[in-house]
């Protein structure tokens, strides 16, 4: 018996020189982080306030340095699909060979879904939804630390699978029977599936979390109808993630299943459905669209509201705009496979939900314009994403309701035409969102404004990037391109593909000036600070603690009247100690064995995997026999940083 | 959901506090639950076991006495009760059982069209016979 399982040291692919070269590069800048932090000596305090921490605030802070950092794995293999389908025509072959490319394009998929995302959409809600609600932290402190930590295992993973063996050939989707064992034997499939089982348990936490902080923690006084819709819309998504991630973990399980016990719920010679796979996926896979693109809505609402200097216009309608979608989610699934062969009452069926669920959409996106209407709109950085947001999103939703007809659908499906049909919709809806929370939530986060110049400059990369590289995919997909060409025949299209790769490299320059207005920002930070706490004029509650905020976020919790209102402490004694969770190292350490368990599955290793799983259980044990829980602010402290930090008095 | 009554937000003074269950009422509920879900499984063994009761009968009063044990799970041991408290949790019960119905029937649905669809036609299959 091997005690190593699969592994060997042929799994390390020493020639492919791309692919070390990728490798080279990630260990050089590990190497290169480890080493400053050990230089400066900065692994204690990096121990005590970040890693152990539960505090929302910086769980959000590093779930969106995550989302960061896998943005710029995942784009650099947009970067590479772009620069090959440019060249790859006729008699040249490009520089990827096919293998490599099908691993890129899945990874390309996977990372930028569930590792760019989806931490970068509970990262905000993380910051966010505590200080809005104005309580000092989620429900769970600590299962939110090992949420994070079992999201940041499975990137870990991912990227773990660049340099050991190789990621899945199947696309992000990874359909049986492609991705049962017989056609998918090395270890590609496994990864995908392990990084996902383990981060999908970490968003079903997160999910359970928020829900139970949302219903159960809020501030005295606020009632449903007056939380902001920001709030509303992380509530829909975390039902929808309670809802719809189980049904992936369990689609997933019966994959494994297939692959490492020999069962057959997908592969046809014993009797299983290949066809119930892609079913059960996109049962996961259209509300996951929802659960990305809700959080983004409920930031263009609060930014939208901030910059136009009005309260939010038709406040009602989009609650229940939200929660339609919320339950509409369910019932379009679908379309992602008109054409496996429905009749044409399913198709009709879900085409015609479809076209519905663009309803309460369109409904949003008249309210943002009205609330804009008549107000002193302020073009600041998160405003531009916004309204490049309402340009761009209209275009992907339209484009949706296009193929929402089941026998247009016919003629584009899985074509160049859907690829940019949702690109259309997640860059420009999610990604803008995200960008816009970032640049309007930093000051509240860290205590300084971003730079403005280079964010607008970073916005208009971004913008125009966006429309050079997608709107040529739609043209090419209407010409007949399918997705996932690694080489082409059709010398018409490589024009619109050499557009599209330009397009990629302004977006590029966008990202780069996002770098750049991030370390601008840092060195300029004295004159950006933010004393007042509210450098925008925000009516929510997060803006009426001083930026940064306090672990306890409100000294005094806030009492929500019709208008938010502070309720003054002046004197020592008016301040009552409070209690604050403390610092646990369980998340972290759970993560180890998940990375532990999840690697030796992978590569056929039992005994470790065997180990990982007791030592994540002796994790749990000691979790639940632990003594202090927690530790006490006096309330002389909490007098004090009040006393230093005037924050801003309600207008 | 709008501004009534049932939507309390949690620590509003305005409000009467939850009353806290004193520990033997929450036993004593626990104990009547317990036996009724014994009587409703000890009933559903022996309705499957007899001889007295008309055959195909069987089947229907299995599936209402498990609905009844689904019932009596929800109201003695999970606590759904129809008070104003209680809003949460019924409507999160309301919106899980929703989506069940949603994913399983649709599913259903969607798997049988597509089996149905799989089936060669007959004519196709004439068109093969006269090869």
């Amino acid at each position: 018996m091997n005690l190593l399982g699969k592994l060997s040291w042929d799994a390390i692919p020493l020639d492919q020189p791309i692919i070390m070269g990728a490798t080279a590069f990630m260990v050089l800048v590990i190497v290169a982080v480890l080493s400053f932090i050990t230089f400066k000596g900065y692994w204690a305090p990096l121990w005590r306030d970040w890693i152990t921490s539960v505090d929302h605030k910086r769980i959000g802070v590093m779930y969106i340095l995550l989302a960061l950092v896998m943005l710029l794995r995942g784009f650099s293999d947009a970067i590479m699909m772009r620069a090959q389908q440019a060249v790859a025509v006729g008699g040249a072959q490009g520089y990827l060979p096919p293998e490599h490319f099908d691993q890129i394009f899945s990874a390309h998929g996977t990372i930028m879904i569930f590792f760019m995302a989806m931490p970068f959409v509970i990262g905000v809600i993380n910051v966010v939804v505590p200080l809005q609600l104005g309580v000092r932290d989620v429900a769970f402190p600590t299962l939110n630390s090992v949420s994070f930590w079992l999201t940041a295992s499975g990137a870990l993973l991912i990227n773990i699978s660049l340099a050991v063996g190789e990621f899945a050939k199947t696309g992000w989707v990874a359909y049986p029977p492609l991705s049962e064992l017989q056609f998918s034997p090395g270890v590609g499939v496994d990864y995908y599936l392990w990084s996902l089982q383990i981060s999908g348990i970490g968003t079903l936490l997160s999910g359970i979390n928020f829900v139970t902080t949302i219903l159960k923690l809020r501030a005295p006084g606020m009632g449903y109808m007056r939380m902001p819709v920001f709030c509303w819309t992380a509530l829909a998504t975390s039902l929808l993630i309670v809802a719809a991630f189980p049904v992936l973990t369990a689609t997933f399980a019966m994959l494994l299943l297939d692959r490492y016990l020999g069962f057959h719920f997908f592969s046809v010679d014993g009797g299983g459905n290949a066809m119930m796979y892609v079913n059960l996926f996109w049962v996961w896979g259209h509300p996951e669209v929802y659960i990305l693109v809700l959080p983004a809505f409920g930031i263009y609402s609060e930014v939208v509201a901030t910059f136009s200097g009005k309260p939010l216009f038709g406040y009602r309608s989009m609650v229940a705009a939200t929660m339609a979608i919320c339950v509409l989610s369910f019932l379009v699934w679908l379309h992602h496979f008109f054409t496996m062969g429905g009749s044409a009452d399913v198709n009709g069926f879900f085409g015609v939900m479809t076209m519905i669920i663009a309803v309460p959409t369109g409904v949003k996106v008249f309210n943002w314009l009205f609330t804009m209407y008549g107000g002193r709109v302020r073009f600041t950085v998160p405003m531009l994403w916004s309204i490049g947001f309402m340009i761009t999103f209209v275009v992907g939703g339209m484009t949706g309701v296009l193929m929402a007809v089941p026998p247009a659908d016919f003629q584009v499906h899985n074509s160049l035409f859907l690829v940019a049909h949702f690109h259309n919709t997640i860059i420009g809806g999610v990604v803008f969102g995200l960008m816009a929370g970032y640049n309007y939530w930093f000051p509240k986060v860290f205590g300084f404004r971003l730079d403005e110049r280079w964010g607008k400059a970073s916005f208009w990369c971004w913008f125009t990037g966006f429309y050079l590289a997608f709107m040529p995919l739609y043209a090419v997909g209407l010409m007949g391109m399918t997705r996932r060409l690694q080489h082409y025949d059709n010398p018409a299209w490589q024009p619109w593909l050499m557009v599209a790769a330009l397009g990629a490299v302004v977006i590029l320059a966008g990202v780069a000036c996002q770098a750049i207005q991030l370390v601008v920002s840092v060195r300029a930070r004295r004159q950006l600070r933010d004393t007042t706490g509210n450098p925008w004029g925000g009516r929510t509650l997060e803006w009426f603690t001083p930026s940064p905020p306090p672990a306890w976020n409100f000294a005094v919790l806030p009492s929500v009247g019709r208008f938010a209102r502070r309720t003054p402490a002046k004197e020592t004694q008016d301040y009552k100690a409070i209690e604050m969770p403390n610092n646990s190292p369980i998340g972290v350490i759970t993560a180890f064995f998940a990375v532990v368990t999840g690697f030796a599955l992978i590569w056929h290793i039992w005994w470790m995997a065997g180990l990982g799983l007791l030592g994540a259980f002796v994790t749990l044990l000691a979790f639940a026999f632990r003594r202090q829980e927690e530790i006490e602010v006096p309330a002389v402290e909490l007098a004090r940083f009040d006393r230093a930090h005037p924050a801003e008095v309600m207008p | 959901m709008t501004d009534t009554a049932f939507d309390r937000p949690p620590g509003d003074p305005s409000m009467p506090a939850e009353s806290e269950e004193r520990e033997s009422a929450g036993v004593l509920v626990y104990t009547i639950g317990l036996l009724l879900a014994v009587g409703l499984t000890a009933t559903s063994f022996w309705v499957a076991n007899t001889g007295l009761l008309w055959g195909p009968g069987v089947p229907l009063g299995l599936v209402v006495l498990a609905v009844a044990q689904m019932g009596i799970h929800l109201v003695f041991f999970l606590h759904i009760t129809t008070g104003p408290d209680n809003t949460n949790n019924v409507l999160a019960l309301a919106f899980g059982i929703l989506t069940v119905i949603l994913v399983v029937v649709g599913s259903l649905w969607i798997m049988a069209d597509l089996n149905h669809n799989m089936m060669p036609r007959p004519e196709l299959m004439n068109l093969h016979m006269q090869h």
